[in-house]
């Protein structure tokens, strides 16, 4: 385990009271990677109520390969505020997008555009929920609960299994949970994956621009809950080569119009637009267009490959699944099994919605 | 103690306080196609369901709980059973659900179906159940908890019912199991520490007809998960360690409204004329492999009957029967079918010692 502090200490710090009125705000943002999330601590002399109420702040983006130490001052907009799970009391986290010094989007501010598309569609009342998996890894960067110069046994009995021979680190999955509910993230399950060590959560039914927003503000708890243990979480689409599972965000996806009686002729419709698509997509699933992905898409352990489309009902090997229920009832959502667990929840969402709503 | 890396409880404490907004969280639990494993996984509701019913039917990935191919692998779980969850604590939920196939017939190890049509025909007769679960504890390596590492403890003789950091291993596993399954709602009755040392037993009943597959399928999820929390494992493996070592079972006691009558020794006495005649039926139900794990538990030693022979007695731990001594003098009371494999379905048990008792088939 990495090193770890007294949190006993600390403690007694968190209790001390803090003046009535003063609140910390924590500013989260995406960095130049496309999937590394930043944060920093303001103070501010209110309870803000909207995003609106608090000030737009900016930051240092030489030193998130976001720009040139030359020119390097960048805007963070506040867009959405979540309660803290860490400190409590009127605490905040504050989710914001990042512009650059001439008021442009960051490269990496894959927010702005989508917000727009999600205006553009909004009576359709697009509907989201993603699978969020992820591996928990050792401080030295091996799977949690993995024999040290070795592998566990094969795959098979660990998939929502109970016992300490076949997950490893609920505690972090737990705490998780609670602290999404308490900050008002819409999570709305969890299990344990087919590799050990692997983990899933879902957050949805949300609509439009907010499933981007929760699902970053999950995955900065997430690591920050993980950090609190003294463990890591990466979420690398293939963590382990060989016979190992990779982690996806498999995208459930629905329109007003899929979700009432008929709607699967909805669906197939927007399944054959899809269709068109493939490479489009593949390229806004992952970060580095594609390159991630290649190494999770291979046909194998429930996946499609990354160079064919395919759906099908309950098939998990296809790109799109739609789920036996939603056959039989003949109206529901349909799942896009293609982005990767590191995928930007802004450019997948804002994908979809172009393919099978605007274009 | 385990080299399984365990994470800083008091660090989840501080999560698990946290207050939920209303929301509860349902953790779904079911049986995998192996029979004996269990699989859970969690989703939020908006509010507490007070009856099955109010909770939504769900759906998981069959290919990977040995249930179904990739290419059609939605199953459906059907709620049966509520209990409170210990773990979360708050309004949170243990969901227990039997398993439905993509054409909605039952999955090939979902025997509560049958099992629940069973009891409901034979319920004027008010079957109750308790079946007495042993288990052994073992080491994250898969040796017995507390046993020296590359060795064996002294011969079997005074473990059982022990006290002693020499004579029983791991009983903050029992303490908490047993705290945790009150808790929850379980009927469990009793525990003890067994023959072999870290192997141990609880008991849950008398529970009345499906009820009694039901606390024990939730009291063995809440075994594993216990144990979890603790580093170590449980296994209900029949015969964990080969050798003059005790194997593990699930002694089922059973008994009817007419048995625990007045001269309901009679009633239990043609109870067990019936049982006779159907030994290879019901060893075949007795555990999830049609006998096999069995085989190498029911050896007629160390307090078994033979696998082969049916046989019964009074106060005889090496019968298939036992009749309690005391239910012999009474005159009436219940029976004690030592048979069941630890690692035995109770569905399939309870279901197939009313079909020959109460049904007649």
């Amino acid at each position: 385990m990495a090193v770890q502090t007294n949190k006993t200490t600390l403690n007694k710090y968190l209790e001390l009271e803090q003046p009535d009125g003063k609140v910390m705000a924590e500013y989260l943002w995406i960095d130049g990677s496309g999937e590394g999330i930043r944060s920093k601590c303001r103070t501010l002399n209110f309870i803000p109520k909207s995003p609106k109420d608090c000030p737009i702040w900016n930051f240092d983006g030489s030193s998130t390969a976001q720009a040139e130490g030359s020119n390097s001052d960048m805007y963070l907009h506040p867009c959405a505020i979540f309660r803290d799970p860490f400190r409590g009391g009127e605490n905040r986290l504050i989710l914001c997008d990042v512009y650059k010094y001439n008021n442009k989007p960051a490269e990496t501010n894959k927010r702005h555009t989508c917000a727009d598309v999600m205006e553009k569609a909004k009576e359709h009342k697009p509907w989201f929920g993603i699978e969020q998996e992820y591996s928990l890894l050792d401080y030295d960067s091996y799977p949690l609960g993995w024999p040290k110069n070795g592998y566990p046994g094969p795959q098979g009995p660990y998939y929502c299994g109970v016992g300490a021979n076949r997950v490893h680190g609920r505690d972090i999955v737990e705490a998780h949970y609670r602290a999404c509910l308490y900050a008002g993230v819409d999570i709305c399950g969890c299990n344990a994956e087919v590799m050990p060590a692997q983990w899933e959560f879902q957050v949805g039914p949300t609509e439009g621009i907010a499933m981007g927003d929760h699902l970053w503000v999950a995955r900065y708890i997430l690591h920050r809950v993980a950090e609190d243990f003294g463990v890591v979480v990466t979420l690398d689409p293939k963590p382990m080569t060989g016979d190992w599972n990779g982690a996806g965000a498999h995208t459930n996806y629905s329109t007003k119009a899929m979700r009432e009686t008929g709607g699967l002729a909805v669906i197939e419709e927007a399944i054959e637009k899809l269709s068109k698509h493939h490479v489009r997509h593949i390229k806004a699933y992952d970060p580095n267009e594609g390159k991630d992905n290649e190494r999770r898409l291979t046909g194998l352990h429930e996946t499609s490959s990354i160079h064919d489309f395919s759906a099908g009902v309950a098939n998990r090997g296809a790109s799109i699944r739609i789920p036996r229920q939603v056959a039989e009832d003949g109206y529901g959502y349909l799942e896009d099994r293609r982005p990767s667990s590191n995928c930007d929840p802004y450019a997948v969402t804002e994908v979809i919605i172009r393919t099978t709503i605007l274009e």
